[in-house]
Order: C-alpha cells, then structure tokens, then sequence
C-alpha cells in the first residue's frame, strides 16, 4: 500500500507498517524544549516521572529564544537554571539568547533533517517540516516523557495534499500562499492531520518554513514538503522517503499560485483572510518583520530591497527581529540591515521578540500592527486592543513606506524574490 | 449540580492564558487567576469545581501552552465539550485528566445548571438526558489514572500499545 510522507516518517520511527488511523509508540530522532516550557518540562521529568536523567543529551536541541534576552530578574534567573540543567545533563545542542528561534536554528544548525521525528515544546514545531521531517508540537508533559523515554504516542494522522501549480508573480510570497491555504481550509480544516505541500520544488529552504511554520494555523499536526528541489539538495534524504503516487489523501487543495495576489489576515484569527486589495485604508501604528515564518535573511532583504533609499512613513514604528543571528549575520554582511535603519527601522536581538507579547515591543491598547508573523490573535502581541494584520515582508515594506496597509506592487517596482526566479530547473519531484 | 460556561468557536490558548501571565514571567502559584483573564474576566473569581465548559469547534487552537489547559485544572474545571478541539489542546488536557468530549452542547444557555456524570458520558440538563460519545477505551484509562504521568507510572508504557 503506498503511503504519504507522514505514513513512511512514523513507520521508520515506530518499526513498523502504520496507516492513518493507527496508534503508535515511535522512537524519536530529536527533542526541542525552548525557555517558556523549560521550567514545566524539567519539573515535571524529574519530579513527577521520577527520572534521573535525560534519554540521550546528543537528541536533545535546548533553545532561549522566547525571551531572548530576559526581560525581567525573574526570566534571568530561570533562564539560568536551564543553563545549568544543560550543563548537568550534558546537552550540547544549547542555543543562548541571541542565536535565534529554535525552528529556525535546528534547520540551520543541520540537526533537522528529512525523515526525521521531531517534538518541541511549541506548536510552531511543525516548521520541520520545511526540511521533510515530520515536526510536531507538544505540551510540557508530552515533552518531559519523551525527554524522559526518547519515546512518544501518536495517532498516524490523515494527510491534506496541497497541490500547487504555476509560479508566484512578484510581490507575490509563500507567505500569501500559507494565508491563501488558512483561508481556504480555516483554522480547523487540518485538526488531526497532516498537509503535504505538492508542487513548491522550487521553493527556498526558507520559504518552505514560511509553509510548515502556518501549518498548526490550520490544526495541522504536521506539516510536510517533500524532499526534493534545489533547496534540499545537500541534505541526505533516506532512501525509504518520496512521494508515492496512489497514497491516500483525505482532500487535495488546488493554489493557483500564477493567479495568486498579496494576502492579509485580518484580526482577529489567522483564517480571517482578504486579498489585500479588499483590505480598504488601515492606518498602522507598527510593522513588525520577523518570526520563524518571516524573518529569515531573504524576508530581511526582500523589505530591504522595496525600502532601499526610502523612509517609513512618519508616525510608524518599523521594528526587525531576525529569525537567527545567521540570518542577521546575512544580512549585515549584503548591507540589508544598514538598508532597513537608513529607512528608519530598529533592530531588535535575534529570537521571538513580541510575537507572544512578552517584551521587546508589545503593543499597547489601540495600536494597529502589520504582523509577518504567524498569530493575529487578539493579546497575542501584548494589549487586547491591539489590532494584528498578517501579511507578507514585502507587504510590511510597502506598508512601513505608506504608513497604511499596502501592495508592494504598488508602491515600488518589486521583483521576484531571487530564490523563485533564479532557481535552476528542478532536480526531480 | 455544574455550573455552565459557554464559549464560542476557535477559541485559542492566547485567550484561555495570554503568554503575559505565562508562569515563566508570572509564577506557577498565581497561574490559577488567569484563565479568561482578559477574554472573561469574572471566570477564574466565579467558576467552582466541578464547572463545564461548553464551546464551540476546534477548542484550543494556537500555542501548545499546557499552562492553558493545567490553569483550567487548577480551577477544577470537571469537563470541556465542543464539537471539535485543537489537537495540541486535546492531548494536553487528557494528560491532565480533564474530561474532553466531542460533542455540539452549544444549544445549552450560558450558566445552565447541569449534572455529568463523566464515566457514563451523560450530562442531564432540566428533564433532559444527553448521550455524549463515548471516549475509547485507552483515552478512558489515562483519565481514571488522572492522567499521563500516573498513567505510565503505573503501566510503564504509552496508551495505544496494548490495543495492538
Ligand atoms: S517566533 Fe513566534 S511563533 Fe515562532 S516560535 Fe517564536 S513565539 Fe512561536
């Protein structure tokens, strides 16, 4: 019987043939534990389960990217008894504040790759995905017992194909394509399964995270591109990994991404998606680029690019948080940073930064922000009277220039993103 | 008798505990004060042990904070009912050994006074009596362990396997 990605991930991790449907113990190649579940994981590992120690030190990734650095005496203190729990236990994959979000990093660092089982401490792990692993988010209690066992339970979830044909026009982004998908198949569409995404050999490895990060936007467990184009071409893909023809999909979902135009995501769920032409005039208060779904090197120079030798509007606060400090390192290096402060930006430490509105900019009762994140919940980014649109890096640009929510396309002469138009034909799909 | 707190649909964890008030900033001890802090402010003062939610679908949707649904413990919640529930929130909260069950209750008024019986799965409301779905058998097991961690202490493996 063939299988979808998903199916042939948990096969190999539970040694075993499993279908959707099936409940299984699998064997897991990779924990991730970030600072804000830390504190709940370790308590709970040691005091409630009773272990000594962790399973394996060398599987387990520990990131300080939520509040990076701490806000408060109190997160200082508590991120410095995770340091010393990493020390004990011998974790060597350790990223301090500053190195970045943790998705965004273990894809960097190489300890994502395809095939893989991997569990955070954080919904947004379905981001593993972009590399063709299958990512998945627990709470502090799922995440101790596979700290605890290198274990997890998991239903084999039911796999939504996303089918994509065409290419993306300029200003167009994979951003607008995850919005595009929100809003087709609303925030619960994926509950209990996974979304493979057909058709983006072409896409960066970049804006295939953009894709897998939104996927839990839609319920996904996982979600999952397979493993082939440009982009995944120096990483080893086990031989057992490809696409199938005749696995079984509940849904295909057909983007027309020749067709596709900027999307916004209006407060205050993720799914409240409208072209952003039908967006109307929506004064901002705030552009906010980064996160791990847009704030990689290309999405700091793809604003770069439309806000060279222009200013953000007065009145607007422009603030950047690279996803990574490669991603920062990238861009100080190719001049994209001077580029954004010559426009009026600032610049925040590489991490989470206000996306869960904990510091570093939280926006305050009646603000109005042009989020490239991921969440538009209402509080998500500090007060609840604060309004949240999503929208593109390039849309953050056009809109800091405009001072109210705009199409890049109009503002400037945009070009594609480089990684969509100079990519070589494609290895195989 | 349980009092009824109806919600709406796609209810997030950023509403049920909005990441401000995160143990991780606040403290693990105040965490049963903040559950609908800012979406409805009177529950955590109002809502006795033994309380049900009643939502609409995809319950939990967003962040994989267990805090959301271990803030709902702290203040004895005795069941959550929607149509449907967010995955990360539904595997957190059997965890926990909260009650979940699938089922559309959103006809009940806000503040119905209601008997559940939970190992039944009926809930009875005036002169009515209300089947809910069954869980599985497993899902039955974690939560009369009262929930994961007593549950594998005790079989010293995950649910599931036995079904096998
Ligand atoms: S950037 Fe935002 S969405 Fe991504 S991991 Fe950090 S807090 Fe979560």
């Amino acid at each position: 019987m063939p299988q979808t990605l998903s199916e042939q991930i948990l096969s190999n991790a539970a040694g075993r043939h499993v279908r959707a449907g099936d409940i299984v113990t699998a064997r897991i190649d990779l924990a991730m534990v970030h600072d804000s579940i830390a504190p709940s994981v370790i308590r709970i590992l040691h005091e409630e389960l009773g272990a000594e120690h962790v399973w394996n030190a060398g599987r387990i990734a520990v990131a300080i990217d939520h509040v990076a650095p701490a806000a408060t005496t109190q997160t200082a203190e508590s991120q410095n008894r995770l340091r010393a729990w990493v020390r004990k236990e011998g974790i060597q994959h350790f990223f301090d504040a500053g190195r970045g979000i943790a998705h965004q990093v273990l894809i960097e660092e190489g300890l994502a790759q395809p095939g893989m089982l991997v569990v955070g401490s954080d919904s947004h792990s379905t981001a593993y995905g972009a590399v063709g692993a299958f990512g998945t988010g627990m709470g502090a209690t799922d995440i101790a017992l596979a700290l605890a066992t290198g274990q997890t339970w998991l239903r084999v979830p039911e796999t939504i194909r996303v089918q994509a044909r065409g290419r993306l026009r300029a200003g167009v982004t994979a951003k607008d394509v995850a919005l595009r998908i929100a809003r087709d198949l609303r925030a619960d569409g994926a509950t209990y399964q996974t979304i493979e995404y057909h058709g983006f050999d072409r896409f960066s490895l970049g804006e295939r995270t953009t894709l897998t990060t939104m996927a839990i936007e839609v319920g996904g467990k996982a979600g999952v591109v397979p493993p082939t184009g440009l982009a995944l071409a120096d990483r080893s893909v086990p031989n057992w990994l490809r696409v199938e023809p005749g696995a079984t999909y509940s849904r295909t979902l057909e983007i027309d991404l020749d067709e596709l135009t900027p999307q916004i995501a209006e407060p205050n769920h993720v799914d409240n998606v409208v072209d952003l032409r039908d967006v109307g005039r929506v004064n901002v208060d705030v552009v906010y680029l980064g996160t791990c779904t847009n704030g990689r090197h290309e999405d700091l120079a793809a604003a770069a690019r439309i806000l060279q030798g222009r200013r953000i509007a007065p009145g607007v606060r422009m603030m950047v948080v690279p996803a990574s400090s490669e991603a920062l390192q990238l861009a100080v290096a190719d001049g994209t940073i001077s580029t954004l402060l010559a426009a009026g930006a600032t610049l925040g430490t590489p991490g989470c930064g206000a996306c869960i509105g904990r510091h570093m900019g939280v926006l305050a009762p009646g603000d109005v922000a042009l989020f490239t994140g991921n969440r538009n919940f209402r509080g998500r980014m500090g007060h609840p009277d604060a309004q949240i649109y999503l929208g593109s890096p390039e849309v953050a640009a056009a809109t800091a220039i405009a001072g109210y929510i705009a199409d890049p396309r109009e503002v400037v002469a945009v070009e594609p993103r480089a990684e969509s138009s100079t990519v070589i034909p494609l290895m195989s799909s | 008798m349980a009092r009824v707190w109806r919600f709406g649909e796609d209810v997030n964890t950023d509403q049920i505990v909005p990441g401000r008030f995160a143990p991780y900033v606040t403290s693990e001890a105040e965490l049963r004060k903040y559950p609908f802090i800012e979406a409805r402010p009177e529950f955590a003062s109002s809502v006795v042990p033994g309380d049900i939610i009643v939502a609409g679908r995809n319950f939990g949707c967003g962040s994989s904070r267990e805090y959301a649904p271990q803030a709902l413990k702290l203040v004895g919640i005795g069941a959550i009912i929607a149509p449907s529930f967010a995955r990360i929130f539904f595997r957190n909260g059997l965890n926990l050994g909260i009650p979940l069950f699938e089922a559309d209750l959103q006809w009940l008024p806000d503040g119905a006074e209601v008997e559940l019986n939970p190992e039944q799965a009926v809930l009875r409301f005036e002169d009515r009596s209300v089947q809910l779905p069954h869980p599985p058998a497993w899902m039955q097991a974690v939560w009369s362990a009262g929930g994961i961690v007593p549950y594998f202490r005790e079989h010293g493996r995950f649910p599931g396997e036995a079904a096998q």
